[in-house]
């Protein structure tokens, strides 16, 4: 690249502007091992700059209010008319109030074949320090993720977990608001050795703007459920990150409900490293309004065997804005891969959009891929039939918009869980029907 | 029970009038069929009384049991005890047969001032009226007409109406699709739900299932209207010699 070209220009200028704004930054202190790591990704940072709208990989959602050194002030929302989530589900707690965990309002920690510290205050182990930044960075390529990068350098808390034998009893993250203006950057590690099994569960809003990270390292045969509310605030501004590689014969499950949030960017970016593994990402986004949902996902075939879904699904209406950049990439090693790729939107009005960009990039065979992405309102043919048998419209609707929903539902491999977010979908659909 | 009056129904979109003075009266306790050509009018005429969107109608009056149906919402309608056994039922994917055969039951009885039928009670009826029908435990469970036969999606649509039991059935071609075997079947499951206060507008081609629904009353419909009326001796006809006697002779 000629260093005269528009382009490298752009790139100097960017660089400059993203090294001021890391001047202003200064890391938190602890843990004390984290800090070269920690360093590390500020050095990722400067060298591929905060991210502008005029990246091809924010083509479609606008990063600035992610980027902004500060974030507004957002209410702090309290839903008041459910119970709250996983309620009767037995779990270990752990509560992160406005970003800091919460040791009073959390479980003591305990538990067979399970490991867990919060990262400001984690001892040193060595797969902790192998772990922290490690998914990240590797994930710096093909397209850089600038936000992940910042949030491997300034990270002030989070939790880390390793996983030894088959826990039943699932981790159960909270999230809980209190201060309108607080911001949380928060990075969890995930160690799941040979044959161990986990489900993570993470609810509620974390704060006015929050990136959170998670980097999961699934040894073989490991198994991993990953089920996330995402709240119900309406001005959340919020970028998530899932991390994970998974060796021969292990499993991820990831499903993400969302509703409301001003913008939210969600990305994965998986990697089938071991043969027979098996990795599902799902998502249902649901917005009215001011509401802009990212969906960012990349998935790797990496090693014979495996199989892939992404399925997403959005409920639009009122000017909401739902995006889908969904990627499987399937090596040359990888043969018999297994890729499903769906993206749907459902318009509840003609204001609303969809933007998608699925994407397959096949380097091997033999493999059976496949992806579709579509966007459109009830269908009348449907409505009427359930109307014609005497279903109510706005019941036969809801019924009907479910019904859209559901294969993303069928990815939650705990049937209680299902009925519980039904019912919050119901919610949902009822307050948001007039 | 049902008194269609002169209804002329024009497509909302186009300048295309389908009904154009049609006039029917049915009476409780009573079976009708309507047979005619294709394109004469018969889906419209089913759709228009269940109050499908996109029909306008310009002239003339549907009123069940007195009410005006015209005016009334699909469900309303339903809850009236209207029913429309559809020609080409929908595959609705995500919506299971029984979820939605609930809450239709539900809703109905909701909007009558009716209680509530309990999950167990629902599911000890659906199972049996399925039985009747030979629809297995698997399709209940799958959604709704979803990788259902031509067939089955026929005995599906008799189950919802004998597990709705509306008072006023239309059968849109019901028969079209069906074997012999199912034909028998559906037949039966329509003659057990005769009784004196309920009556049906069987609409189809053939006297094949007039065979098993005996009718009271035959109507040759043609171009939007019926141009004649008889008893089921009239169904024999059409059946030996085609509509084009019959519409001559009417000047239709
Ligand atoms: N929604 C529609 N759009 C266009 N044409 C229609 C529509 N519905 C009915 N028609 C036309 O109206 C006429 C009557 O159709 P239909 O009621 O289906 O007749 P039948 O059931 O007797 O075969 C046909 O010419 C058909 O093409
Ligand atoms: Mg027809």
């Amino acid at each position: 690249m000629n260093a005269h070209s528009p382009r490298a220009q752009r790139l100097a200028a960017r660089r400059a502007a993203t090294q001021a704004r890391i001047d202003t930054l200064s890391p938190p202190a602890a843990p004390a091992w984290a800090a070269p790591l920690r360093a590390a990704a500020f050095a990722r940072l400067a060298d591929m700059g905060l991210p502008e709208k005029r990246d091809e990989y924010w083509r479609y959602t606008d990063p600035a209010r992610l980027t902004a050194a500060s974030p507004p002030e957002a209410d702090v929302f309290r839903v008041t008319d459910e119970p709250a989530m996983y309620e009767g589900v037995d779990r270990l707690k752990l509560v992160f109030t406005d970003g800091v965990f919460d040791a009073d309002a959390s479980d003591p920690v305990a538990g067979e074949g399970i490991e867990i510290s919060r990262l400001a205050e984690a001892a040193e182990t060595p797969w902790s320090r192998d772990l922290y930044g490690a998914l990240e960075a590797r994930a710096q390529a093909p397209v850089p993720r600038p936000m992940a990068a910042l949030n491997t350098a300034m990270a002030t808390d989070g939790v880390l977990i390793r996983v030894t034998g088959v826990v039943s009893r699932p981790v159960s993250v909270i999230y809980r608001r209190t201060d309108p203006a607080a911001e949380a950057t928060l990075h969890h590690l995930l160690r799941l050795e040979e044959g161990a099994e986990l489900t993570l569960l993470e609810n509620g809003p974390v704060a006015a703007r929050s990136s959170i990270v998670i980097e999961a390292d699934l040894a073989d045969r490991a198994v991993l459920h990953h089920i996330r509310t995402m709240g119900r605030d309406h001005q959340r501004i919020a970028v998530t990150h899932l991390f994970a590689r998974l060796g021969a014969d292990a499993r991820l499950k990831s499903f993400t409900l969302s509703m409301n949030g001003a913008l939210v960017r969600n990305e994965a970016m998986l990697w089938l490293d071991g043969k027979g593994g098996v990795a599902h990402v799902a998502g249902a986004a649901l917005g009215d309004g001011a509401f802009h949902h990212d969906d960012t996902v990349f998935i790797a075939h990496r090693a014979p065997g495996c199989e892939s879904r992404q399925v997403f699904k959005k409920v639009l209406r009122t000017n909401a804005i739902g995006v889908f950049q969904g990627k499987i990439l399937v090596e040359r090693a990888a043969q018999l891969t297994d890729g499903y790729q769906i993206s749907q939107s459902l318009l509840l009005d003609e204001r609303s959009q969809f933007l998608a960009k699925p994407e397959l990039e096949i380097y091997a065979d033999d493999v059976k891929c496949s992806h579709g992405s579509t966007s459109g309102e009830i269908d009348a043919d449907h409505l009427f039939y359930l109307r014609a048998r005497g279903v109510p419209e706005d019941e036969a609707k809801l019924l009907l918009v479910l019904a859209f929903l559901a294969e993303a539902l069928d990815e939650i491999e705990r049937g209680e869980l299902v009925e519980d977010m039904q019912q919050r979908l119901r919610g949902w659909l009822e307050r948001h029907s007039h | 029970m049902l008194e269609i009056n002169n209804l002329h129904v024009k497509l909302e979109d186009e300048d295309k009038q389908i009904l154009k003075g049609l006039t029917l009266s049915v009476e409780a306790g009573s079976v009708h069929a309507i047979m005619g050509p294709n394109g004469s009018g018969k889906s419209t005429l089913s759709y228009v009384l269940s109050g499908r969107d996109g029909y306008q109608v310009t002239d003339g009056t549907a009123t069940l049991d007195g009410e005006d149906l015209l005016s009334m919402e699909p469900e309303d309608r339903a809850a009236a005890g209207l029913f429309l056994a559809f020609q080409y039922p929908v595959e609705i994917p995500g919506v299971g047969n029984m979820t939605f055969l609930r809450t239709a039951l539900n809703a109905q009885r909701k909007a009558r001032g009716e209680p509530e039928v309990s999950a167990g009670d629902f599911l000890k009826l659906v199972r049996a009226k399925a039985r009747d029908l030979k629809i297995d435990a698997d399709m209940l469970k799958r959604p709704v007409n979803v990788g259902f036969s031509g067939g089955e999606k026929k005995r599906n649509e008799i189950l919802q109406m004998a597990m709705l039991q509306p008072r006023m059935c239309i059968l849109d071609e019901t028969d079209s699709g069906l074997d012999v075997d199912a034909m028998k079947l559906v037949s039966d499951g329509v003659n057990a739900l005769r009784d004196a206060g309920r009556a049906f507008l069987v609409i189809t081609h053939y006297q094949r299932l007039l065979d098993h629904i005996r009718p009271d009353v035959v109507h040759i419909m043609a171009a939007g209207r019926i141009v004649k009326t008889g008893g089921p001796d009239l169904a024999l006809e059409v059946e030996q010699n085609g509509y084009a006697d019959i519409l001559a002779e009417v000047g239709a």
